[in-house]
């Protein structure tokens, strides 16, 4: 990222792999019911946390979830004041959202404002049971009344660092670094 | 791809090859909304679209006001027989006082041609083109092109085939205009008197024989009879015509086999085409109505989502 600098690595590639492990387990632990389960990852790495907890819980307990992709481009509330138009990813639930328990999954939590839109859109697709988030980071500075289910790790960070989770499937690298101004 | 900077949506002729792409890429995954149990997203919640059809349309209107609606905008259709104009009012008077209700987004058809240059003057709001006279229908074109690519997998280096009336036809040129960009190679094709010189400078084969035009083709674009246009002096008989130019089974069989046939609709059953092919054009043509509102979906979400103090003017 440019005019930033790396300050710290807070989860190494180790490190990841023994998170989404222990969130998991802490997913089934909550939820005993497989069959209510449900996970919605959110556009981009959000989808990737996601797939890997789908196959980590068919590893250790044999069932398939349904898995569903959210972009939340067009429920955002920023729209026009974010200069040219954000590109729209794709959406993708093609299972019934009615009654289930959907864990939510996002990299890094930080305003809110991303689960915020979220939780709209789901909205619009029925009224499950349940929603919890999941996150890998939750960096703090909260703008609205949103806090997490499960945490990966919880890093403090001053409003101007930047957390970054770089994931194979799209960054080629396996880390979670912050990153700080240069100057 | 390249972040989006137009205020208003006029010509295809301006648009970019990258700029046809976003487009389409967001069009690609607005086609999921329209299968959700509410079928709506709050994107343009607030904004103002006002469908100012000078012209008679019913598909094209319903098609972008439909659009407007699942992106929740509030919608206005103004249609020129129900309006002051009726009493003689002008045009830029017209759009005048519209502006008083602070629209966001004009959707404008015209009769006159490339008219909409001068209208842009007159209002703060973007202006989407949805045909002027005989320049540019670009929307129409976006879903045509979107249609195509859906259905080849590419734009690049097709045959793509465009018979009937070019002369009063916005539709063909804006997809020579389209296709062109993607460097695909346009024919058309039509009797003498509905071809204008023009055409041969803009870089399109011009066949005056459909057998021949039709060889090897990828895409077909058929044209309607515009009926209510000709003054009945460009081709002595609609019999004469279907002779020459109605799609036929025998015909199309010159053209390869996958071929890709489309029309803007409404079509006009043994004139333009035989009725014999209706099983085969069925499907298509609906594919070209729902693509066309994710295409206007699309359209509207990259004007209607610009920075309020956008005076880019193009």
């Amino acid at each position: 990222m440019e005019g930033f600098r790396e300050k710290t690595c807070v989860l190494s590639a180790q490190d990841i792999k023994r998170t989404l492990y222990r969130l998991a387990h802490q997913i089934l632990e909550k939820t005993p019911d497989t069959g209510l389960l449900a996970l919605i990852g959110i556009q981009t790495r959000g989808v990737f946390i996601a797939q890997r907890l789908k196959n980590i819980i068919k590893e250790v307990e044999g069932i398939e979830l349904p898995l569903g992709i959210l972009d939340i481009t067009l429920y955002r509330d920023d729209l026009t004041t974010v200069g040219p138009s954000p590109l729209v990813k794709e959406t993708k639930i093609n299972f019934d959202i009615n009654d289930k328990v959907v864990i939510l999954i996002d990299d890094v939590l930080f305003t809110g404002r991303t689960v915020r839109a979220a939780l709209d859109e789901i909205t619009d697709f029925g009224r499950p049971k349940r929603v919890e988030l999941l996150v890998l980071i939750d960096r703090g500075h909260r703008e609205l009344p949103i806090r997490a289910d499960f945490v990966g790790k919880n890093i403090p960070t001053a409003k101007t660092e930047l957390v970054e989770v770089r994931l194979n499937e799209i960054d080629k690298k396996e880390e979670v670094v912050v990153l700080t101004p240069a100057s | 791809m390249e972040g989006w900077t137009k205020k208003h949506i006029i010509a295809l002729k301006d648009l970019s090859r990258s700029e046809i792409e976003t487009i389409f890429s967001i069009a690609q995954n607005f086609k999921e909304i329209s299968q959700r149990e509410v079928k709506k997203t709050p994107t343009l919640r607030g904004k103002t679209v006002i469908n100012l059809f000078f012209e008679n349309s019913t598909r094209t209107r319903t098609s972008f006001e439909l659009a407007a609606k699942r992106l929740s905008a509030d919608v206005l259709n103004f249609s020129s027989s129900a309006s002051s104009l009726s009493k003689g009012e002008s045009i830029i008077d017209t759009i005048k006082n519209l502006e008083s209700y602070h629209p966001d987004i004009l959707v404008v058809r015209i009769g006159l041609s490339a008219s909409l240059e001068v209208l842009k003057k007159h209002t703060r709001a973007s202006i989407v083109n949805a045909g002027d006279g005989k320049n540019e229908h670009p929307t129409q074109a976006l879903l045509d092109m979107f249609t195509v690519k859906e259905a080849k997998g590419t734009l690049e280096d097709l045959k793509v085939l465009i018979v009937g009336d070019i002369l009063h036809s916005r539709v063909a040129r804006s997809n020579i205009f389209g296709f062109q960009k993607f460097s695909s190679t346009v024919r058309v094709c039509g009797p003498q008197t509905l071809i204008p010189y023009e055409f041969e400078k803009m870089g399109v084969e011009v066949f005056y024989d459909l057998d021949a035009a039709i060889k090897d083709a990828d895409v077909i674009i058929m044209l309607r009879i515009q009926r209510e246009r000709q003054s009945g002096m460009f081709f002595p008989s609609i019999r004469e015509y279907v002779e020459k130019f109605s799609l036929t089974p025998a015909r199309i069989k010159k053209a390869k086999s996958n071929c890709l046939i489309l029309h803007p609709g409404p079509i006009n059953w043994d004139i333009e085409i035989s009725s014999t092919l209706k099983e085969r054009l069925h499907p298509l043509i609906l594919r070209q109505v729902e693509n066309g509102l994710a295409i206007r979906m699309a359209v509207l979400y990259l004007i209607g989502t610009q920075k309020k103090d956008n005076e880019n003017t193009n």
